[in-house]
């Protein structure tokens, strides 16, 4: 049996990691606060751009944009790898290394084995972890989750366009963490490149197409447009990983502190039936002595 | 009319105005209420918007706008 001593030093440990990890949970909770908001403000943007397109998608077949719909053959991969820069948030981050993996050893068993998958990794963890295996990782865009915004984001759409468009990769498909609600992420991964035209039929009847004007055409328009809604979502799909990270976090972080207060009760049970079992021994010692004197 | 403009991270303006220009593709845009439906590309420029309370105006760098039923919206 432990002695008090040893046991008093391990409550003390114990109760201070609880504070540890009831202020992060504390800390996350209001980071995912912050974080859902900003999913919730990048949502009006978000439906009109798509409801334009909708507007728009008889012309969507048009020669001049083939360049963002056509399916080429697949010898060159980009896989945007969206984990978080720190740890502590579950199995968060190895759910997306692990289904990176798989894709890469299942999907692109091929173009893995060339050498012709790269990973631009978005986040501290994904990247060095990624870079252990020996992946072709691209960490230019690492940091940008440190502070998000759009147009970090859309800095980031834009170089992974350009090298679709001038032919360094012929798919790019993005794996993150979707943002269901607090305790639950939805592991995804998404072609974004190249774009899979929108469900034409049962919704897009639904979708009232008005007599606009188009200035100056139809086709020009979806220049700007298609690229702009690949960006966008991009740009969701950060926002999605990163309210998802500190949701994941605050889980971890509550079912530690349970944790801590479980071990806590069992510790202080052990002390106290060490401390008891230190009286009765003495007592039995000065009575055993009183004895011994009287004899 | 009801003017908005949407950026990714927030609404940068909500409201009523009377007169909105926005930098068109070729050249300026002046949209007054009842414009007929339209959506257009913008360019680099700046974006003003009249309204009973005076003009304001926006710096963008490029983006769309569409207009229907005297509501204007504007992503940039």
């Amino acid at each position: 049996m432990p002695s008090q001593k040893e046991i008093r030093s391990r409550i003390s440990s114990t109760i201070s990691t609880q504070q540890i990890t009831k202020a992060m949970k504390l800390v996350s909770a209001t980071k995912l606060r912050k974080a859902s908001d900003a999913i919730v403000r990048m949502r009006p943007y978000a439906e009109k751009l798509k409801g334009i397109m909708a507007n728009l998608q008889d012309s969507i077949e048009d020669p001049q944009l083939a360049v963002y719909f056509q399916t080429r053959e697949v010898k060159n991969v980009l896989l945007v790898v969206i984990t978080s820069d720190r740890g502590l948030c579950g199995a968060f981050n190895s759910n997306v290394i692990k289904r990176t993996r798989q894709i890469l050893t299942e999907k692109y068993a091929e173009q893995s084995k060339s050498g012709n998958v790269t990973l631009l990794c978005i986040g501290k963890k994904g990247a060095e972890f990624m870079r252990k295996l020996k992946y072709n990782v691209d960490a230019t865009y690492m940091q940008t989750l440190t502070v998000l915004d759009a147009e970090k984001a859309f800095e980031l759409g834009e170089h992974v366009l350009q090298s679709f468009r001038n032919g360094t990769y012929d798919q790019v498909e993005v794996v993150f963490n979707q943002f269901k609600n607090a305790a639950t992420q939805i592991l995804t991964n998404e072609v974004i490149l190249p774009v899979t035209p929108q469900v034409k039929s049962v919704d897009a009847k639904k979708v009232m197409v008005n007599d606009y004007l188009f200035e100056p055409n139809k086709v020009q328009i979806l220049q700007d447009l298609i690229p702009r809604s690949v960006k966008t979502q991009i740009y969701r799909a950060m926002l999605d990983s990163l309210a998802s990270e500190h949701g994941a976090r605050m889980v971890a972080m509550d079912k530690a502190t349970e944790n801590a207060g479980e071990l806590l009760f069992s510790l202080r049970l052990a002390y106290n039936q060490a401390r008891q079992a230190a009286i009765t021994r003495e007592i039995s010692e000065i009575v055993g002595g009183v004895a011994a004197l009287e004899g | 009319m009801k003017v908005e403009i949407l950026t990714p991270d927030k609404t940068l303006f909500s409201g009523d105005a009377d007169v909105v220009t926005v930098p068109g593709i070729n050249g300026s845009l002046q949209i007054l209420e009842n414009h007929a439906p339209m959506i257009a590309n913008l360019k680099k420029g700046s974006l003003s918007i009249k309204s009973k309370d005076g003009k304001q105006q926006f710096d963008v760098t490029g983006g769309l706008v569409e207009v229907l039923k005297n509501n204007v919206i504007v992503l940039v």
